[in-house]
């Protein structure tokens, strides 16, 4: 009897794949790996409005599915290569932990292209590609140097990698060209989703005299606290206006959209290579949402300037004179620092209060 | 340090505090039936989603308040259902609950996310919400603040000084004695269950209420767990809960202050330093073996199945 179930059911699979891998044939099938749940209005909401994007722009053409909380382990493996038996022909992979997950599969399915997010390692069929998130931080930077009476700036900051010590350092760069006596106040909460710690991370920054907070934490709860106490904040990875209007001025926005089409529709065609994308402002991956009204006219014509001049590459986020936190020199005048400095960043520079912790 | 920064700490550290004091002293209560919960996370999490879901649709914080509290206690009503009636295993049934309440708060959260919510009324005192320094610490807090507090001392009359407190602490001492005297543990137990159940709830209504009013999926982070270990810590005894809740606020308040004036130690170990800290002194007032084993509820966790 239970042989007979077995046998039935094993029938079933197969017969479920068949169909699967007819379907294919004519419709590529694109799959989506997410870290979080596609509701945490931060990074995976995201990735997923990419995917719905990729949906929009071939109607009939491409079919997408996505799995979410996936968690960053032997599970990703699992996860990948279940999408890669199915018929997938195009695997994003949204998280950096989705890295050696993804190369290994890639490995057993040759024929299947894999994209990875935020990764270094590239073979002939995984490609990665990332946001160059500094230069939203560079504008901000910018606006915050003019808004902050107290010359204080609260900074929430998750998890100490070199793409978030960057983003502060750029940050506090731009800040001080506005506003040369500010001071950056960072607090790590070590997550990058607890709305609890945020926001009282968020709090203690505030009741220590700033009246700015940055965030690089996925949750709203950092802006919700500002509009509670009548200061101001910056949003991250989504637009987060609607929890603090008054307080939120903008926020940088990941949109990963116009990549997601653009990779899809090389799959299509056929033309699709490995590769490694870093894109900032110019591509679209880095956007910035409205501007609060609150901001004078003449601050956001210089945000928008400076926004404009780093696409046309006139302008460097991270341009000298740097010194780090010692007051050494460690970029000088007029030099700008090479993207593989960027990406292993592990110092903070003169005006950052706070210990990277190692 | 000004006054007015050691008032905002204060201040930081109570609403730190009583998500983990409303959660953990329904817990206790349902420890000392007998009963062992480990539900309390997903507890919190459906109270903190229907209390979000039911004040933003009715726009009154009471409702949502109302709501959360029968949130908790339904889920508390299952559990007792299946381990106290069916006498499934305790402390399976906990742990299927906390993940029960993961999935079920995310599916009941989906329309929620991403819609703000004005914070909870505060019940300021006329007068006394603007002194100085008492006024913020004392008298400036949500109504839960207080209910939480007003709890510990209720909780605690309750267990030592009323007849139906000794009761429910006989039933889980020894069902059986409980039972041959003619007491109704089944009865008992179910009510003290949905106590925690509804105290869970409120706990998590407080998250997403009053400390960062919104719904995102899983925003208790662990806060049911730690409930749950300070129930243990504070060996069944409700004022040591309330020691254990606003230590472990406190600590972690003062953590991130200490990052905010950039002093020099690693934030990992700040970020354990509450655990630590809690541990410590909870087992240092309680370091008396005799003590802890008097106060443990010996049939804690047990089944109980009345002899025919």
């Amino acid at each position: 009897m239970l042989k007979t179930l077995v046998k039935l059911a094993s029938a079933a699979v197969a017969t479920a794949l068949v169909a699967s891998t007819a379907l294919a044939q004519d419709k590529l099938k694109v799959g989506f790996v997410y870290v979080g749940p596609v509701s945490d209005h931060g990074w995976t909401y995201e990735h997923d409005l990419g995917r719905k994007a990729i949906e929009k722009a071939f109607p009939g053409r491409v079919e997408t599915s996505f799995v979410e909380n996936v968690p960053e382990g032997a599970d990703a493996e699992r996860v990948i290569a279940q999408l890669a038996q199915t018929g997938h022909g195009l695997i994003f992979t949204t998280s950096f932990g989705f890295m050696n997950p993804t190369l290994k599969v890639a490995e057993r399915f040759p024929r299947v292209k894999f994209e990875h997010a935020t990764g270094y390692k590239q073979t002939p069929n995984v490609a990665t590609y990332a946001a160059r998130f500094y230069e939203g931080r560079h504008v901000i930077g910018l606006i915050a140097g003019k808004m902050t009476k107290t010359g204080i700036v609260g900074y929430v900051a998750s998890i100490p990698i070199p793409e978030v010590v960057s983003g502060v350092n750029a940050f506090t760069l731009a800040l001080r060209s506005q506003r040369p006596d500010a001071q950056v106040k960072v607090v790590w909460v070590n997550s990058w989703y607890d709305p609890g710690k945020e926001a009282a991370a968020a709090k203690a920054l505030l009741d220590q005299g700033a009246d700015v907070i940055v965030q690089h934490t996925d949750s709203p709860a950092p802006v919700q606290q500002a509009e509670q106490r009548g200061a101001y904040a910056f949003g991250q990875a989504s637009d987060m206006q609607r929890f603090g209007p008054k307080a939120h001025l903008t926020s940088i926005v990941d949109d990963w959209s116009g990549y997601y089409v653009a990779r899809t529709k090389a799959a299509l065609e056929k033309t699709w290579k490995s590769g490694d994308v870093w894109g900032g402002f110019d591509s679209g991956m880095v956007k910035l949402s409205s501007y609060n009204a609150a901001i004078p006219a003449d601050v956001v014509a210089m945000a928008e300037t400076a926004r404009k001049e780093i696409i046309e590459k006139k302008r460097h986020p991270f341009t000298g004179p740097m010194k780090d936190q010692s007051g050494k020199e460690v970029l000088a005048a007029g030099k700008r620092l090479e993207d593989k400095d960027i990406l292993t960043m592990n110092y903070f520079i003169e005006g950052v209060q706070g210990q990277i912790p190692k | 340090m000004s006054v007015d920064l050691i008032a905002a700490v204060i201040t930081a550290m109570t609403l730190a505090a009583t998500p983990l004091l409303l959660a953990a002293i329904g817990e206790l209560v349902t420890e000392k039936a007998g009963v062992l919960n480990l539900g309390a996370e997903g507890m919190m999490l459906i109270g903190a989603v229907v209390g979000f879901g039911a004040a933003s649709l009715s726009g009154s914080a009471a409702v949502g308040i109302a709501a959360a509290l029968l949130a908790g206690m339904a889920m508390a009503l299952l559990f007792a259902l299946l381990a106290l009636t069916l006498l499934a295993n305790q402390v399976a049934t906990g742990l299927a609950l906390t993940i029960l309440g993961v999935g079920l708060s995310a599916l009941i959260g989906k329309p929620f996310v991403g819609t703000p919510l004005p914070r909870l009324p505060q019940l300021n005192v006329p007068g006394l919400s603007d002194l100085p320094f008492f006024g913020p610490v004392f008298f400036a807090h949500d109504f839960l603040v207080y209910a939480s507090i007003a709890a510990v001392f209720g909780v605690h009359w309750f267990l030592e000084k009323s007849r139906w407190g000794l009761v429910l602490r006989a039933v889980g001492e020894s069902h059986d004695s409980a039972h041959a005297i003619g007491y109704p543990v089944i009865a008992i137990r179910y009510a003290a269950t949905i106590f925690g159940g509804a105290f869970a709830g409120l706990g998590g209504a407080f998250l997403s209420l009053a400390y960062t009013p919104m719904w995102a999926e899983n925003m208790t982070a662990g806060r049911g767990w730690i409930a749950l270990a300070l129930v243990v810590f504070a060996t069944w005894r409700p004022f040591r809960a309330l020691a254990g809740a606003y230590i472990f606020g406190g600590v972690t308040i003062a953590q991130l202050h200490l990052q905010g004036h950039g002093f020099d130690v690693p934030s990992q170990f700040l970020s354990m330093l509450p655990y630590l800290a809690t541990i410590l002194v909870l087992a240092l007032i309680s370091r008396d073996a005799t003590r802890i084993r008097l106060n443990t509820p010996a049939c804690l966790g047990l089944p109980f199945k009345p002899a025919q």
